[in-house]
Order: C-alpha cells, then structure tokens, then sequence
C-alpha cells in the first residue's frame, strides 16, 4: 500500500509539474470545454424563463447551479482517451510502461489525477465568474458535499476504467475510432451531460441506470446540487463501487489475453 | 554456473495481411483476406551466463529487437522456451521485471518537459527504490557519466546524446541484474559512444550485470563483448567468441607496408586499398597472405610490413554472406 502511494504521488507530482509548464494552453483547454456546457445553460434557461420560470422543475437558476457543477465534473473526469492507445502504441510509449513492475491502468490514474490538481485551480476563477454571471440555486449540506467529494473521484475511476477498456480494443484492430464515437454519442445521451437525466424520457432514464455513463458523469452532479435522497447517494456510491470493482476484474481479464497480442511495433 | 538467460528454439512468427496494388485486389481483399506468415525470430537457442557481456549481430530485420523484446517479457513467443533470472519473461511478474532493463536507442521514458532529476524520483517510486540507496546510485551515475550540470535542464534543451546519457541513467537507476541494450549509441558522436561504452562496462564490472548488446557500431561491440550472437532472418549462425568468429570468416587480410619503388604494379599482388606515395595497403585472400607477404619480402624492399585481419564489419558481412548454420 505504501509503495502505490508513493507511486501516487511520485507520478502525480510529475504530472503537476508537467501541466504547471503550459498553463495557458490549459487554460484555453478549459475554456473551449466549459463552452458547452454555457450553450445548454444558455439554452434551457431561456426555456425555463418562456415557460414561466421552470422546466421539469428546474428554474433558471437550477440549470446554472446543475451546469456549473458539471463544468467541474467534467474536468474531474477528463482520462486517457482510447484515440490515444494507437498514439502511445506507435511511438513505442506503452513498450516503457510495460516494462515497469505496476499495471499500465495505475499510471493512467496517477497521471491524470495530478493534472486535475492543476485543472481544478484554474477551474475556480472561471466557476466564480460563471456564478456571478448566471446565479446559481446551489446550497448543499455538509453530507452532499463529503458525498460528492467521493463521488468525483469514483466518477473518475469508473470513467477511466472504461475508457482502458475501449482502448484495449486496439490491440485487436486499429481503426476503432468508429466504435470510440458510438461510446462517446452514447455517453453523452445517458449520463446527463447533455441534459439532466430527470428530463429526459422514463425509459432512458432506466436505461442509464445500467450503464457507467451515469455513475461517472451525472450522479455527483445530482448529488451536490440536492436532487439525491440520503437512500439515493448511498445506492449511487454502491453502483460506483460496484463499476469501479467490476470494472478493475474485467481490465485484469482482458489484459492478460490483450497483451498476449500485442506486437510492441512502435519500439 | 547455472544459466541467467536461457532460451530454447523460441521462435516469433507474425501473419501479415498482404495483398497486390489496385482497387481490384483492394475489393477481393475484403472479401477474402491473404496473410503471409513471417518467421521474425525462427527457433533459435542460446545460453548466457551471469555477468557475460554479449554483443548480438545482425542486419536490420534480422530479428535482434524482435528476441530482445521477447527476453523482457514485451513479446510473447510463437513457441519456444524462454528463461530469464528463474522467470518465464512473457508472464511480465513485477519481480522479474524489477531485475531487468531493456534500453532502447529510440526509447524515451524521462518527461520531456521536466529536468531529468524529476523522472529519476520517478523511477525511485516505481521500483520502490529506498530514498538514501536511490539518492546514492543516482549520484554516482550521474558522476561517471559527467552530467551533473544537465540533470537540472529540461530534458527537451538537452542534445540527443545527453538525453541517451539521463535514458541510461533513468534505465539503471534500480540496479538491475540483466540489461538489454537495443542500439544505446544509435546516432551519437564518437566521444558520447565511448562514454556510454565505459558507463556500461563500468556497470558491469561492478554489480557483475549480464548484459546483451545489439548495435551497428563494431566498436561498440570490439570494446565491450568477448563473445557474439549472429542472427540472420531469424536464424542463428554463430555463436561464440569474437575472436573466432573474425578468425573463421575473415576472408581477407591487409597487407600494409612502405616502400620505395612507386612505379610497381600493385595489383599482381592483391587488391589495391590505397597507395599513397610510399605507403600501400593490400587486401589478399586469407590463404594466400604468406605467399605474398615472402614474395614482397624477398623481391621487394620492403619496410614496417604488417598483416591484419580485416576489419570486423566486414567479418560480419561474410557471415551474414555464408548465410548457414555454423552454430558453434
């Protein structure tokens, strides 16, 4: 246990460090991903404001807490995309991390873990200035929020184990990106990044439940923002818990077939 | 002394999709796929001893890399068996994998944003290095190889010769038993392929490290390994010291000597290398040296005479020439 936490905050460090070098090439990173999220506020309050102040239960002011939440979700969940794999095949990357005694997915999690240090400081003056600008109903309890603070990072855990496992496609084939987008559409429907689940039909709404998309994107923002019974965050963190384990022993199983295949082409 | 690598008719073969140029064969390809089967490394078999330093030859695509990948446990082999410390190098256990390194000349593991120094402590915590033993090491490193004024630079500002430097240095850093060296002086100036040279003989003298060394450098090879692995299209054709390896397929030596009769017809004698005023150089068959060299000697006078063996680049072409098993 000690040596992966001084293998967490070795490679961290490393990553702070790294990201501390272009700080307003994250900055504009940040800035071209926190534009969506502002088009869909933008949009449904406008909605809301037409519909004589609310849709679905939201209120303007809703929206804007829910989104700006979202804006720090987003930058919590941010991993190693599986366009990547091919990237890190070729130019001889995953060969080095394969020669080091820790599974590759660890490196994985460190690294981006410390880039959120970075993301998160640069995040807080935007959410300030989104705040003063589109004034949010946000008021969480002390329990939301410690919930929350757990949720973003199983929120990340899960989302970064399943992004290894997509990547792992391309040790079969490497012209996947295909498949990558029919993921990243179904993301987008299913874990309340597009519009909060609670608007959307009944039926996606249970669809999502079974799917990681929602336990990794739109359940802490439920959370933080009030939506959540104390019975509804406790079943939200055992499904998390449940992906995040689940999704370890699949990584592990597939790893050991996928490398097998693996033809170290890039050096 | 029992064997550190042991390798047993291992063989790496790949099937590769291969079809004709052209939209037609580009249509038939979808419909019926035709491979070729490519034998990269093709049973060869071998055994290292502990400490050994080993220089492995081959001409490029004859399946060096392809072996040495196979050894750290990158590639699992077609068949064969594979030993390495006790460890079967394809089940990648983080025990065995803390024992070995594979270095390669195109190989980069240190940040390219940060100073050395920083992927160093890195490497500390993958290998869970104690801090007094890592800080000791890396300092000693540092000081053989002459670095101690660039670790502190990005490692993006260094030259690709100091960046090979802090490589090797991030590579060692948890003190492995075997090193696999794939090209570690690929693209560097003379005086940064000897230092390297000196750095890895240098290790290897002190830890009593294995070592297994491929390189188009003859020097890095002459300077560093008393015994040779050849490989060609995946096979095995020689396996054994240096020395008898130049002495089995040098086909020619060099006559050298200084004379004063510049009008003679030096071909009558071998083939001509150089003649530059007094001085000429002759290349003759092997067998045929001391015939010349009497005749020189007796028709000619002739002055501070020697005979060499040819150089070792072109020993190898000759074996890669013979192209055979003379596994020995």
């Amino acid at each position: 246990m000690k040596r992966y936490f001084d293998y967490y905050t070795s490679m961290m460090k490393i990553s702070v460090l790294e990201q501390w070098q272009y700080p307003v090439a994250n900055y504009f990173y940040m800035i071209g991903m926190i534009a969506e999220p502002v088009i869909y506020m933008v949009v449904w309050s406008s909605v809301a404001t037409q519909q004589g102040g609310m849709v679905g239960g939201y209120t303007p002011g809703a929206f804007a807490a829910y989104y700006i939440v979202w804006t720090l979700v987003r930058q919590m969940n941010i991993a190693f995309t599986p366009y990547g794999w091919e990237w890190r095949i070729r130019n001889g990357r995953l060969s080095t991390t394969l020669l080091r005694p820790i599974h590759p997915l660890h490196e994985d999690v460190a690294f981006f873990a410390g880039w959120k240090v970075v993301m998160i400081i640069l995040w807080i003056p935007l959410a300030f200035a989104l705040s003063l600008i589109f004034k949010p109903e946000l008021n969480p309890t002390l329990l939301e929020g410690v919930v929350f603070f757990v949720a973003i990072w199983m929120a990340y855990l899960i989302r970064t184990i399943t992004l290894f496992l997509l990547g792992m496609v391309t040790f079969w084939t490497t012209r996947v990106s295909a498949l990558f987008e029919l993921y990243f559409a179904a993301e987008l429907i299913l874990s309340g990044r597009l519009v909060p689940l609670s608007l959307m039909p009944a039926w996606v709404q249970e669809l999502a439940w079974f799917f990681p998309f929602r336990w990794a994107f739109g359940y802490p923002i439920e959370v933080l923002v009030g939506q959540l019974t104390m019975t509804d965050m406790l079943i939200g963190l055992g499904m998390q818990l449940a992906w995040v384990v689940g999704g370890w022993i699949v990584v592990n199983l597939i790893w050991k077939v996928a490398i097998r295949r693996f033809s170290a082409v890039g050096g | 002394m029992p064997s550190v690598i042991s390798i047993s008719k291992l063989a790496k073969h790949y099937q590769v999709p291969e079809r004709e140029a052209g939209l037609k064969a580009a249509a038939m390809g979808l419909i019926k796929r035709r491979y070729k089967n490519v034998k990269a490394v093709d049973e060869i078999s071998f055994e290292i001893q502990p400490g050994e330093l080993v220089g492995f030859l081959g001409p490029n695509g004859a399946g060096k890399t392809t072996t040495l990948k196979m050894l750290s446990g990158l590639l699992h082999p077609t068949s064969g068996s594979t030993s390495v410390l006790g460890y079967e190098p394809s089940k990648r256990s983080h025990d065995f994998l803390r024992q070995i390194t594979l270095v390669m000349g195109n190989r980069n593991q240190l940040s390219w944003d940060l100073p050395a120094l920083d992927s160093f402590d890195l490497q500390r915590a993958i290998y869970s290095i104690p801090r007094d033993e890592f800080k000791r090491t890396r300092d000693e490193f540092i000081e053989i190889l002459e670095v101690g004024d660039l670790v502190q630079k990005p490692v993006r500002n260094l030259s690709l010769g100091e960046r090979m430097k802090m490589e090797i240095i991030g590579a060692l850093l948890h003190k492995p038993k075997i090193l696999f060296l794939d090209e570690p002086t690929l693209g560097l100036d003379v005086t940064m392929q000897r230092r390297i040279r000196t750095f890895v003989a240098e290790y290897n003298k002190r830890y009593g490290a294995t070592v297994l060394l491929t390189s188009h450098y003859m020097a890095d090879v002459e300077a560093l390994c008393k015994r040779v692995i050849v490989i060609d299209h995946g096979k095995l054709l020689f396996d054994g010291d240096l020395s008898k390896l130049v002495e089995k397929f040098s086909a020619f030596k060099t006559i050298g000597f200084t004379v004063d009769s510049a009008a003679t017809d030096w071909s009558q004698f071998g083939d001509v290398v150089a003649a530059e005023g007094s001085r000429v150089t002759l290349r003759v068959p092997k067998e045929k040296t001391s015939a010349v060299t009497s005749r020189l000697l007796n028709d000619l006078a002739v002055e501070d005479l020697t005979v060499e063996t040819a150089p070792i680049e072109d020993v190898i072409e000759s074996v890669f020439a013979v192209g055979k098993d003379v596994v020995e």
